[in-house]
């Protein structure tokens, strides 16, 4: 009795919503413009950046597994061989730890390297080079040694592959100072990153959902780079705010689609950049809102989620009106059959559910 | 047709007193440390080169100021016969701001680009993947330089020295490999953690030059990696050399060794790199006892010198803590 009392109280002693933390939107979707627009898939968006890169700069190169004239295990670079050549287009031998590190030495010394790696999963065989190195050299050496190198792959479950080639494990990552994670979710930003990402003199690492190879849509024939601080607002609304980025994006704005129906406006924040986070965009909404439901394809302990739910509570507890939810994976390996796998990932039906605990 | 006259044994025997010199400069700062350690001034892991001075010296000679290096955590030697200042080595043993690595590294992390120095790196194996990527830029630059990476023969047992060895043969990468074997991972005897213990064969297997060398003779280790330089830098490919040396103290500051028996410690002290450099010159007639002293109180003074301008150095403000995580961004 006496804790919800205090509960109670607290709420009513809450400072004045009337203001939010920010008026504005941090960003939106580009309204449709006067520029020529092009039907394209992520993964063309994705080769469009790569082959701008090389062709900007000529101390860009791609270097990985079967990059070259296998075209990328996922396409991505197909037909980049041809056109740039086995010295800029490199295929590497099955040595995580030799190539990531490769590329990290070489962009210790000028070059800017960009290093695909199948699968987060296969990452782990380089995270000593990531951690120990990439993240750490430039403090270690008192900042003499900046490592401007940009690490892709691909992330996430939904392709029936099972529990080696479909974990979320971007927010591990997310964990580590010298560091900047990147989620593009949106055609824009796997056409726009990269750029970003190669000019910023400290190592980036780009994750690509699985899903989200073939996802089709309209892009800017001049698509070029964009931000890779600020998350977006993909979704206005008003009653709630879902947090999601990646592969998540897509189930969060179909869950805002579904609750609509419903009569309730949720906001949609695809946070585009895990690592610095855009606390004033997250914070914006929620005090706009007052509820935040975060859609994760990470597992909850320990992770991406948690962080943002703790920011959330450290910087707008007073604004929120229900407990922050979260929709992450069942904390299960990724199974193969497609009921399982299904079952252990967030789901649009999960959202809806979510929301409606917070909204009801 | 007279071959020219030349002053070589003046030459060589100049060189030679300053190979001597370089040891004991690592040697005496090394003794300094010590010292300072024993007297908690300076403190984390320290890892001592004494006995393996000669590797050092012999590979820094056979390079030029514009190849790079890379090293491990028992890197003084490297760094100091690289030019690395010895008052911003000594600082950084202190953790102050005016240490190479500005406080942030400490002994097992000293860097100094200007000099193409690329660290201290203490995960065992960490460095080489690092040495391939330097050597890649080069290449891909079309500059002539050579990467010489140090490690030990503990990183032998490492998947990254599998990894990397197969990158550099496969690409032809002008990197020269310098395995330290002083015969111990820490306190494991390469008996009884390589089932081959003969390195270059291990080396030899992904088809690049490798052989072994007398690592407490630095004109042998000179000969050696001048040769191996000068094929790696003019497109040889990789090259393998297994140092064979011996450290005379323990792998850290302290430990009991309890793993070797002290017999086997004297016995190669027997073969100390600076005495065996020494006695040869003494022999030849080209060293005196006023050389000798006369270099030891060089040095004597210089370390001195850089003990007490490292005491009075400032140390990095707490508010700049968080510096060097991120580039600062040009706004």
């Amino acid at each position: 009795m006496s804790v919800s009392g205090a509960r109670a109280k607290s709420a009513r002693a809450r400072p004045a919503r009337a203001e939010p933390a920010r008026t504005e939107p941090a960003r939106v979707e580009p309204a449709a413009g006067a520029s020529e627009q092009i039907q394209t898939t992520y993964r063309e968006a994705m080769r469009a950046a790569i082959r701008d890169a090389m062709q900007r700069d000529d101390r860009v190169f791609l270097m990985g597994e079967d990059v070259g004239r296998y075209g990328g295990c996922f396409a991505v670079s197909m037909g980049l061989l041809a056109e740039f050549g086995p010295e800029r287009i490199r295929d590497t031998p099955l040595s995580e730890s030799a190539f990531v590190g490769a590329g990290i030495g070489a962009a210790m010394v000028g070059m800017r390297p960009i290093v695909e790696i199948m699968t987060v999963n296969f990452s782990l065989l380089a995270l000593d080079q990531i951690l120990n190195n990439a993240a750490t050299l430039l403090h270690m050496s008192g900042g003499q040694v900046g490592v401007p190198l940009v690490i892709r792959m691909t992330t996430g479950a939904g392709r029936q592959v099972a529990a080696q080639h479909s974990h979320s494990l971007e927010g591990w990552y997310t964990h580590i100072p010298g560091l900047r994670v990147l989620a593009p979710a949106t055609l824009e930003d796997a056409r726009g990153m990269l750029w970003t990402a190669l000019e910023d003199p400290d190592p980036v690492l780009i994750f690509e959902h699985g899903s989200l190879y073939n996802a089709k849509g309209m892009l800017a024939a001049d698509a070029g780079a964009v931000d890779i601080d600020s998350a977006a607002i993909r979704r206005p609304g008003g009653d709630v705010t879902l947090i999601a980025y990646g592969g998540t994006l897509g189930k969060a704005l179909a869950a805002a689609e579904a609750l609509e129906q419903d009569g309730i406006d949720a906001e949609v924040i695809d946070l585009r950049t895990l690592r610095p986070l855009d606390d004033a965009t997250i914070i914006g909404s929620v005090a706009r809102t007052h509820r935040a439901v975060i859609v994760d394809e990470g597992w909850r302990s320990g992770s991406l989620a948690a962080e943002i739910s703790a920011r959330i509570m450290e910087q707008a507890f007073f604004d929120l009106d229900a407990p922050v939810q979260r929709v992450c994976s069942a904390e299960v390996p990724i199974p193969y059959a497609r009921h399982l796998e299904a079952a252990a990932l967030p789901q649009v039906d999960g959202v809806v559910a979510a929301v409606r605990t917070v909204v009801g | 047709m007279t071959p020219p006259v030349r002053p070589a044994t003046n030459l060589d025997a100049a060189h030679r007193l300053d190979l001597l010199r370089q040891m004991l400069f690592i040697r005496r700062f090394e003794e300094k440390c010590v010292e300072l350690y024993s007297g908690g001034e300076i403190r984390g892991f320290v890892h001592l080169y004494i006995g393996e001075e000669a590797v050092a010296v012999g590979v820094n000679s056979a390079l030029t100021p514009d190849d790079n290096i890379v090293s491990t955590y028992r890197e003084h030697g490297h760094a100091l016969v690289r030019g690395v200042p010895l008052d911003s080595v000594m600082a950084e043993m202190y953790g102050k701001v005016t240490g190479c690595s500005h406080g942030r590294g400490g002994s097992m992390h000293l860097f100094d680009t200007s000099r193409r120095f690329y660290g201290g790196n203490a995960i065992v194996g960490g460095g080489l993947p690092l040495a391939v990527g330097i050597a890649l830029a080069d290449k891909m630059r079309g500059q002539s330089r050579v990467t010489a990476c140090f490690f030990g023969d503990g990183a032998v047992a490492e998947g990254e020295f599998h990894e990397c060895m197969n990158l550099a043969a496969l690409w032809e990468l002008p990197v020269l490999f310098c395995c330290e074997n002083n015969r111990y991972a820490m306190g494991t005897a390469i008996e009884r953690a390589q089932a081959q213990t003969d390195l270059a064969v291990r080396a030899g297997s992904y088809g690049m030059p490798a052989w072994p060398v007398d690592g407490m003779d630095v004109l042998a280790v000179e000969r050696s990696a001048g040769l191996a330089a000068e094929t790696v830098r003019s497109g040889g490919g990789p090259h393998f050399l297994e140092l064979r040396t011996y450290r005379f103290r323990a792998h850290s500051m302290y430990d009991p060794e309890l793993y070797r028996n002290k017999d086997e410690v004297e016995l190669w002290k027997e073969r100390d790199p600076i005495t065996a450099l020494a006695e040869q010159m003494r022999a030849a007639g080209e060293l005196s006892d006023g050389d000798l002293a006369s270099i030891e109180d060089e040095l004597a003074r210089a370390i001195t010198e850089s003990v007490s301008s490292a005491r009075s150095a400032p140390a990095e403000d707490v508010r700049d803590l968080a510096k060097f995580v991120y580039t600062p961004r040009q706004s």
